[in-house]
């Protein structure tokens, strides 16, 4: 577990590092999680050995959320009067951007034949 | 009851008593969803968030004091996107048969989260401040702060809008596209990481372990996406 800790950590500082050394608009863990697919990629064995961890912290993802969710509603009164047409677009546009993305996905692997397996 | 304060302010002002509340908090709200017979309306974060909002409000606790405690949760935040590798590495192999619909749903997704929502807010009179806030809100968080910053919007705003979207995102997902009749794991999974990131990716890991690896993809691509459609959505609308 602490062996998979450090590697999760060192990918996500080279991340962090990388990101503000070169200025990408991405953020460091993102860079990170890229980085730690090359290393599994290059070497299978490691996704063995850091599966147990890694999955213990997916499976519990949500909770990672909480915090920031909190700070939300302290902040809901910064929305002001335009509270309610923020609210109708963000609806309105997570719902239309879930089919866009969805139905895009299934129109194009039926004309390019990339059925799944 | 001035010892009851004492004790009170003792325990409160640590770390200890808001990192265990934030436990107990999604404990009883995962309770919830399986009571709920994993109903997508009964949302995990929600339910923890709602909780431990009335607990702060009820003991007049400020964030600040609260986060220092749920700071150790918050801080997994990066180390758990870096482990999301995982589940990629595993769909490696589906990832590079379906290249082509993979980058027909980032662009159509992503387009249209930050087109429509910009155009209906702009539609319904929100100011250029604000538009500029909502533009990134599909992105993950950090790097929706980041591009708010530079598109002229108000970070404290996009924080709100992204945390919103995710909880909108994980709400409606799986009715939404049960409705639409899509069954695929692989484009169920992508749509909802592109449209509503990380909160949105821990809800298709609930739901099929596919779904989540192409969900955390979904993310990270929108990521980069985002990073060149906001700019140019709001040029497009200011």
């Amino acid at each position: 577990m602490i062996h998979t800790l450090i590697v999760l950590l060192a990918c996500q500082l080279a991340g962090e590092a990388g990101a503000r050394l070169l200025g990408l608009p991405v953020p460091g863990p993102v860079i990170g999680m890229v980085l730690m697919l090359g290393l599994v990629v290059a070497w299978p064995r490691l996704a063995v050995l850091a599966r147990p961890t890694a999955e213990g912290i997916l499976a519990n993802l949500s909770l990672l959320f909480v915090p920031a969710g909190v700070g939300v509603v302290g902040h809901l009164s910064t929305l002001g009067t335009q509270a309610a047409s923020l609210l109708v677009a963000v609806v309105v546009s997570t719902v239309l951007a879930i089919a866009a993305g969805a139905a895009a996905f299934v129109l194009v692997a039926r004309l390019t034949g990339a059925a799944d397996e | 009851m001035s010892e009851l304060a004492a004790f009170w302010s003792y325990l409160s002002e640590g770390p200890l008593l808001w990192l265990g509340l934030t436990l107990a908090a999604y404990v009883a709200g995962d309770a919830c969803f399986r009571w709920s017979g994993r109903r997508p309306w009964v949302n995990t974060v929600l339910i923890a968030v709602v909780i431990l909002a009335a607990i702060l409000w009820a003991t007049e606790t400020p964030y600040g004091i609260y986060f220092e405690g749920a700071q150790f949760v918050h801080f997994l935040l990066g180390p758990a996107t870096v482990s999301l590798a995982l589940p990629l590495f595993d769909t490696l192999g589906r990832l590079r048969r379906a290249a082509l619909p993979v980058l027909a749903a980032l662009a159509a997704g992503s387009l249209t989260a930050a087109v429509s929502a910009v155009a209906i807010a702009a539609a319904l009179g929100v100011g250029p401040v604000e538009l500029a806030s909502l533009a990134p809100k599909s992105a993950t968080a950090p790097v929706a702060i980041g591009i708010a910053e530079r598109v002229g919007g108000a970070p404290t705003l996009t924080a709100v809008l992204v945390i919103l979207t995710g909880i909108v995102g994980a709400v409606v997902a799986t009715p939404l596209l049960n409705a639409m009749g899509i069954r695929d794991w692989r484009a169920r999974g992508l749509a909802v990481g592109i449209a509503s990131h990380g909160i949105g990716t821990a809800r298709a890991f609930q739901v099929d372990a596919t779904a989540g690896a192409f969900a955390g993809l979904g993310m990270a691509l929108n990521a980069i996406a985002t990073a060149f459609v906001a700019p140019m959505v709001l040029w497009l609308f200011l």
